[in-house]
């Protein structure tokens, strides 16, 4: 077999990493890091959360998950479908958010 | 690969006559569940635009709603899926180098902590039920009526509105929490029941270092939905933390 | 390399995939691709008799400008499901699940799909999901549209709504299952030799759409099952009234109902590149271009969905950028009919059935694919949106496309899949009935559209009745014309000709194994050592001036 047995170590480190994770995102979701710009006000607390969710995401994914791995036809799988919730998310957004630049009934 | 292939015996018994070789199929085996969950994230990524729209048009509504969810309950319930991941990825590896008990106590640590989740679960629904957060008249009996609590009042059970936040934009968002927690709790019980046919298999000695794939196929698959939870967590639970003391 | 002339074969022997075993069980309880492209086959065609039966109350109703067949209630049923039935029961599945079944593990040289047991699984969801919705048909039907827009879907509608959005739901795992079958197959079980491009553009062109298939299909299933629960339990995601939006809705149904008509047309487009390379006897032109644009549409047609939403109150900036985006999108499918025409020129082409129906494609696919790009610009869409415009537009491309190719394809291998032949002056004579009736049923729809006529109603002004009357007596002509294939095929697989293992004299390598086929598909596992469309020089073949489809006598 071609395949390659990840030590019990890596296994462990990555449990411990993601506990980690876990007890951070929750600490920082009791803070406010909303930030002031002008008339806007960034959501600091939805990025900090989103970013400690996404890295554990990857780790489940690269080592749990044995992407890390895998062959180059298993990351463009998982690319892809990154990519593909993206394109959803992005153009549908490219209507809602740019409704109200122009005035109605023009 | 030889001409001859086709004409030797089939040595492994779980190879499937229209495969070459058991690399083959292994190789057909995991790509077909990395199709598979690529479907999967599409499925949950519909729910994640709507709950992206609403939450950016409603944000007290949605802050209140999710100040009023157990944050105990949500975090220990990460931490039991979290452990649930390592046990199942122990038990491949259990499986890859040949040790079949430790395999199959992983297996079973699993499927409990994955029922685990799911008694959590249930009674944070139980929960809900009681306060009568469940949403519209899904419940013929008990249509969407929490109690709110005024100004100033300090009520676990009564939900405290930030800002301009409504009880309409409060239901949408109990709307959402029940269609991506329950999908989710949908897919556990799924994974549960997938968990428990690998497990009488286990116990057959049916898994091995020559043939493991389905251990590691649906391993791919409780890791998903773990990761689901992962992006679950924060995102109904931790948003409005931060304006709880508001 | 003129190895398939001298291709040796066995005494072919008597027992094939058809008579290797007898008994329903054999049938119902297979794990051959054959058989259960032949399951497929069946209720396929059923599902198009009853869509068909829909389009005829249409058409019936239509001949007179008063509402005066059915009430404006049962039209709107008659349409919706028309719509629901050709598109989720007979459109989507059509090549993919016969053909594709079929064809894709022979044509990479395996013995099955990667899957077997769960070809078979997707066979019985989508009887299962088909069963559900005729249900929903006969207990009272849905009137929405098969767009089922809210809120009237969510909230006005009373019709069976959930019963028909269960069933499409359920219907969806088939697609996504055969789409995840096809994918694996294709990349872990091509024979030794059979390298990406020397795969059939056919295989090129299922992958694409089963790329389709994969990532979009799930949006729908979340969109259907979010709309039936809002019905059930009376809460608004999509109700503006609950303080929903209905928008949200468009915006999913169309993320996948849009590259939807991608998994219906890829596939009869890679029909068509093996018939007009095969029927021309000439290797494809810029084979590389042509497998390219299958995944270039598979992509880019998930980039324009909100074509569909002009005019909906999607923003304007979006609108544009989706309107370049649908621009953009049909460069692929011309760089397809370029190629095709290239391949024509100075070839050696035999009118063949197939061949009609594979030039008919090419015809029809551009007039469908030219009014596409009116409708892409915001401008006039605005003008045609709800119109007969839009009604023809998608006519011709999904029965003057897509089910051209169905229909060539069919023919091209029914000596495969059967053993025998067709007659074929009886297909040559019904493709061109087909041919002529259906573009006296859609061509004038498009002028009635652009004059005004709106869709979906049952009654209109007296104005646009001469257009109506044509197009129904273009149905009447279009529906004798598809039921002459309907009895032939039946004909032949008693009284038609047998066919030779390579009745065409053609070098791909379906054709290389005996026809039915065994079982296992070859007798042992081919060694692929030629190209596609590999075809000795013009001098050599035999066919040169002559109809290459006359069959040989044993």
């Amino acid at each position: 077999m071609s395949e390659h047995i990840v030590p019990v170590r890596v296994y462990v480190t990555i449990f411990l990493v993601l506990l980690v994770g876990t007890a951070l995102t929750v600490l920082a979701a009791f803070q406010d890091f909303s930030v002031r710009l002008g008339t806007h006000e960034i959501p600091f607390n939805t990025v900090i959360a989103l970013a400690i969710a996404v890295t554990k995401a990857t780790f489940v994914v690269l080592y749990f998950m044995h992407v890390r791995y895998s062959s180059r036809l298993v990351w463009v799988v998982v690319t892809s479908a990154l990519f593909w919730l993206a394109i959803m998310f992005a153009l549908t957004f490219s209507d809602y958010w740019t409704r109200g630049w122009l005035p109605v009934g023009y | 690969m030889s001409h001859a292939a086709s004409a030797e015996p089939h040595g492994h018994p779980a190879l499937q006559h229209h495969f070459e070789n058991m690399e083959q199929q292994r190789e057909a085996g995991t790509l077909g569940m990395w199709v598979f969950l690529v479907t999967e994230i599409m499925f949950f990524g519909g729910m994640f635009l709507a709950y992206t729209l609403y939450r950016s048009a409603y944000p007290s509504a949605f802050a209140s709603a999710s100040n009023h969810l157990d944050i105990t309950m949500g975090a220990v319930n990460t931490g039991v899926l979290i452990l649930s991941s390592f046990t199942m990825a122990m038990s491949v590896y259990f499986t890859q180098i040949g040790k079949s008990r430790p395999q199959i106590l992983c297996l079973i640590a699993t499927i409990i902590l994955g029922l685990t989740f799911l008694g959590i679960k249930a009674v944070e629904y139980r929960q809900k039920y009681e306060d009568s957060l469940i949403p519209g008249r899904l419940i013929p009996t008990r249509p969407f009526n929490p109690a709110v609590a005024y100004e100033g009042e300090v009520n676990e059970h009564k939900l405290h509105l930030i800002g301009n936040a409504t009880v309409h934009q409060v239901e949408l968002f109990y709307w959402i929490y029940f269609a991506m927690t329950g999908m989710h709790a949908l897919h556990m019980i799924i994974g549960a029941g997938l968990l428990t046919f690998l497990l009488y298999f286990s116990i057959k000695g049916r898994y091995g270092p020559e043939y493991h794939s389905p251990v590691e196929v649906i391993g791919l698959y409780w890791h998903f939905v773990d990761i689901v939870w992962i992006f679950l967590f924060p995102l109904l639970y931790l948003l409005g933390r931060h304006l709880e003391h508001v | 390399m003129k190895e398939f002339e001298a291709f040796d074969l066995p005494q072919p022997s008597k027992v094939n995939y058809i008579n290797a075993q007898y008994g329903l069980k054999s049938w119902l309880l297979t794990k051959d691709h054959k058989r259960i492209a032949l399951l497929y086959l069946g209720s396929i065609t059923f599902f198009f008799f009853i869509g068909g039966l829909y389009a005829m109350m249409i058409r019936l109703e239509l001949l007179t400008p008063q509402g005066d067949l059915l009430q404006s209630t049962t039209y709107n049923k008659v349409f919706t499901q028309h719509g629901i039935i050709m598109v989720f029961f007979f459109l989507i599945p059509s090549i993919p699940a016969t053909l594709g079944n079929f064809l894709v593990p022979m044509m990479i040289g395996a013995k099955d799909l990667a899957f077997p047991r769960i070809n078979l699984l997707s066979w019985y969801i989508y009887m299962a999901g088909g069963l559900i919705t005729i249900y929903a048909l006969l207990a009272g039907g849905v009137d929405t549209g098969w767009t089922f827009y809210t809120p009237f879907s969510t909230t006005f509608s009373n019709s069976y709504v959930v019963a028909a959005g269960l069933g499409i739901f359920i219907n969806g795992f088939s697609s996504i299952l055969t789409g995840l079958n096809f994918i694996v197959t294709i990349h872990t079980m091509r024979a030794p030799g059979m390298t990406w491009f020397r795969l059939p553009l056919f295989i090129w062109s299922h992958y694409a759409t089963s790329l389709v298939m994969i990532l979009g299909t799930p949006v729908i299933a979340i969109t259907v099952l979010l709309l039936a629960f809002e019905r059930v339990a009376r809460v608004g995601i999509f109700d503006p009234a609950l303080g929903g939006d209905p928008i949200l809705f468009q915006h999913l149904f169309w993320f996948y109902s849009h590259p939807a008509v991608y998994i219906m047309v890829l596939p009869s487009m890679g029909v068509v590149s093996e018939l007009i390379a095969n029927f021309s006897r000439k290797n494809i032109f810029g084979y590389k271009f042509v497998a390219f644009s299958s995944l270039a549409i598979a992509v880019f047609g998930f980039l324009v969905w909100g074509h569909h939403l002009f005019v909906a109150s999607q923003s304007v900036y979006a609108g544009m950028i989706f309107s370049f985006l649908s621009f953009a999108v049909a460069i692929p499918s011309a760089i397809k009919v370029f190629n095709w025409t290239a391949t024509l020129y100075k070839s050696s082409i035999s009118f063949d059935t197939p061949m009609l129906y594979a030039l008919g494609f090419i015809g029809l696919f551009t007039v469908g694919g030219m009014t596409g790009l009116f409708l892409a610009a915001v401008a006039v869409d605005v003008h045609l949106s709800d119109t007969y415009f839009i009604v023809a537009h998608f006519h011709y491309i999904m029965v003057g496309g897509a089910l051209m190719g169905y229909l060539g394809g069919l023919h091209y291998w029914w000596p495969k899949i059967s053993g025998r032949m067709y007659p074929e002056g009886w297909g040559r004579f019904s493709a061109l009935v087909i041919f002529v009736g259906f573009n006296l049923t859609f061509l004038p729809q498009f002028v009635a559209g652009y004059l005004g006529m709106p869709r979906r109603y049952h009654a209109y002004p007296p104005e646009f009745q001469v257009f109506n009357v044509l197009s129904s007596a273009g149905a009447s002509i279009l529906g004798f014309g598809m039921l002459i294939p309907a009895i032939y095929f039946v004909w032949s697989m008693r009284y038609g000709k047998v066919a030779e293992s390579n009745p065409w004299h053609l070098p791909g390598l379906e054709w290389r194994t005996q026809s039915p086929p065994p079982t296992e598909n070859f007798e042992a596992t081919p060694i692929v050592t030629w190209e596609a469309y590999e075809f000795a020089p013009p001098e050599e073949t035999q066919v040169v001036g002559k109809f290459a489809g006359e069959l040989e006598t044993a």
